[in-house]
């Protein structure tokens, strides 16, 4: 299965603040470790939301909100997809990572993602639902 | 943490750990029977203490260290026994001083080099391929006898006994724990890629309404892929394979109709191709090129994948492309189906004409003479050509052939559009 692993902002996250030298050497080594399990798909760090932009529906209409957007929890700071064999693994990958020094808070959301099977139910559904 | 959450976490570290688990310790004990039933009797005891502990904070070092005061105890069990037999008993006790030693000693910067030898190993030509599957996914794979049974179809009893067999004959044989010299390097290597292909293929020929552990395989295989391709980087034919496989994937989610019949690539909705995958796999190809010299099979088969995951449609294949490429793999690693896959490449790069002419090199082949594809190709060349007439019984040929309901449904309505003038 695959899982998008999510790593929650906070507020050096969001005041764009780098992490420092030691932090990034271990994090490094700790990609290291998922690509050599074979469990790496896809890696991403985010800019602060202050560089984002979200785009609001209502009806016919579309608005265009720029950030900073407030509740640093509810952002996203960067994101993983990793292949696991199931998601109780993505929790032990995810207690290995290193920790940044100095701060003592932190949230990882781990979110699997749409198979095959599902795809093709849900798939079924509809068109049988579009065939009356 | 309940049982069950206890449980499945430590499913999981097994996944993580086993592998180098036994690695280490086959570097250890110069032997993979011997080495996977200690990491057995570790995995045994985590189960009774972690429960209650709690799963440690490096858990593949407390298992290696667990593993390892086995292995010391039953070394000094096995030495006490022959002590009683033999009047070796001080030379036996100086062995077992030293034999302490080496455990103590085993470095574990070398797990890469372990991991490789233990495929390697697992893979070992004296097996047969069932065996060295088997093997392979449990010793590398980590699957439980139970889920590669499931995946292949045969009783559990079946594959335990396969395992069981093969560790014997590895031993009675005295397989070196190591990575084969450069002289055999080449044909060792050959034969791992063929078990992790073949591991893939399974996976990925499984339809919709199998068990789902059979497509699963796919990723299992991936996995062994590209943890080879960290292994053994330097060579080109690991990233082929990697490459093949990953492209290959990606077109899983479009491979099934809803009704869960097969749609051939040209058909597919490439809006379903998964992009993640295609981009890893260019990655993986041009990491096989980048290494230099031609291409081996596996790369050039990636790269006619390549050319297909490339284009947007259909109708922008670059098959000009892909007739060079099937040129040279014609000449690398021929076959058969290599020859007809060529023929439709070359017909859609310079016409039909072009590609009859190799069509019929191959009516009188044995190993196709069943093969429904063959006179489906035929038909559809001779269709073009305007030979209606024609076109019409290699159509119904192949529908005869083919077991697929839709399929011979599809293969009958081109015989009838074709036989109208």
């Amino acid at each position: 299965m695959k899982v998008m692993v999510f790593i929650k902002g906070d507020q050096p996250s969001e005041a764009g603040v780098l992490p420092d030298a030691a932090f990034v050497a271990a994090m490094t080594a700790y990609n290291e470790q998922l690509v050599k399990a074979g469990v790496l798909l896809a890696s991403e760090g985010l800019y602060p939301s202050a560089m984002g932009k979200r785009v609001k529906f209502s009806g016919s209409k579309a608005t265009v909100i720029d950030g900073p957007f407030t509740e640093a929890k509810e952002l996203i700071a960067g994101f993983w997809m990793w292949q696991v064999k199931s998601i109780d693994e993505a929790v032990e990958w995810v207690k290995r990572l290193p920790k940044p020094a100095g701060v003592d808070e932190g949230e990882i959301e781990i979110r699997p993602i749409f198979e095959t099977p599902d795809f093709i139910a849900e798939v079924q559904a509809r068109e049988g639902n579009a065939n009356g | 943490m309940t049982d069950t959450d206890t449980q499945r976490a430590i499913d999981a570290v097994w996944r993580i750990e086993s592998a180098r688990l036994i690695a280490g310790l086959a570097h250890i004990v110069r032997d993979v029977g011997l080495a996977e039933d200690l990491a057995q009797d570790a995995l045994v005891i985590a189960l009774e203490r972690w429960p209650q502990t709690g799963i440690p904070n490096n858990p593949g070092a407390w298992l290696m260290a667990t593993a390892k005061h086995r292995a010391i105890d039953q070394w000094r069990r096995n030495s006490r026994l022959e002590r009683k037999h033999a009047a070796l008993g001080r030379e036996l006790e100086i062995e077992q001083e030293i034999a302490q030693a080496n455990f103590d000693a085993a470095p574990d910067d070398d797990v890469g080099d372990d991991l490789l030898r233990l495929m390697f190993t697992a893979c070992h030509p004296v097996l047969s391929m069932e065996a060295r599957v088997a093997l392979t996914l449990r010793l590398l794979g980590g699957l439980t006898t139970y889920e590669i049974a499931r995946a292949f179809l045969v009783p559990e009893a079946t594959v335990a006994q396969r395992i069981v067999r093969a560790k014997r004959t590895l031993a009675e044989a005295h397989v070196p724990f190591e990575v084969p010299p450069k002289a055999e390097r080449a044909a060792r290597l050959s034969s791992v890629l063929e078990v992790i292909y073949l591991i893939f293929n399974e996976g990925y020929t499984a339809t919709a309404g199998d068990d789902w552990m059979r497509p699963a395989l796919c990723e299992d295989a991936l996995r062994l892929g590209r943890i080879l391709a960290e292994l053994a980087p330097g060579e080109p034919e690991v990233h082929g394979l990697a490459a093949l496989m990953e492209i290959q994937a990606s077109r899983i989610r479009a491979r099934v109709s809803p009704s869960g019949e097969p749609i051939p690539l040209l058909n597919q909705n490439r809006a379903r191709w998964d992009r993640v995958l295609i981009r890893r796999g260019l990655a993986a190809l041009a990491r096989a090129e980048a290494l230099g010299g031609a291409l081996g099979p596996y790369a050039l088969q990636a790269a006619i994948a390549a050319c297909h995951a490339r284009a947007p449609t259909a109708g922008e294949t670059d098959w000009v492309r892909i007739a060079a490429l099937y040129d040279a793999l014609a000449e690398l690693a021929p076959s058969p189906v290599v020859a007809l896959n060529r023929a439709v490449a070359i017909s859609m790069a310079y016409g039909p004409a072009a590609g009859l002419e190799l069509v019929d090199d191959l009516l009188s082949e044995p190993s196709l003479k069943h093969y429904h594809y063959l006179p489906s190709v035929r038909g559809d060349l001779l269709a073009k050509l305007g030979r209606g007439d024609e076109a019409r019984v290699e159509f119904e040929r192949a529908a005869a052939l083919t077991r697929n309901t839709r399929e011979r449904e599809l293969l009958l309505e081109r015989a009838r559009a074709a036989g109208k003038p």
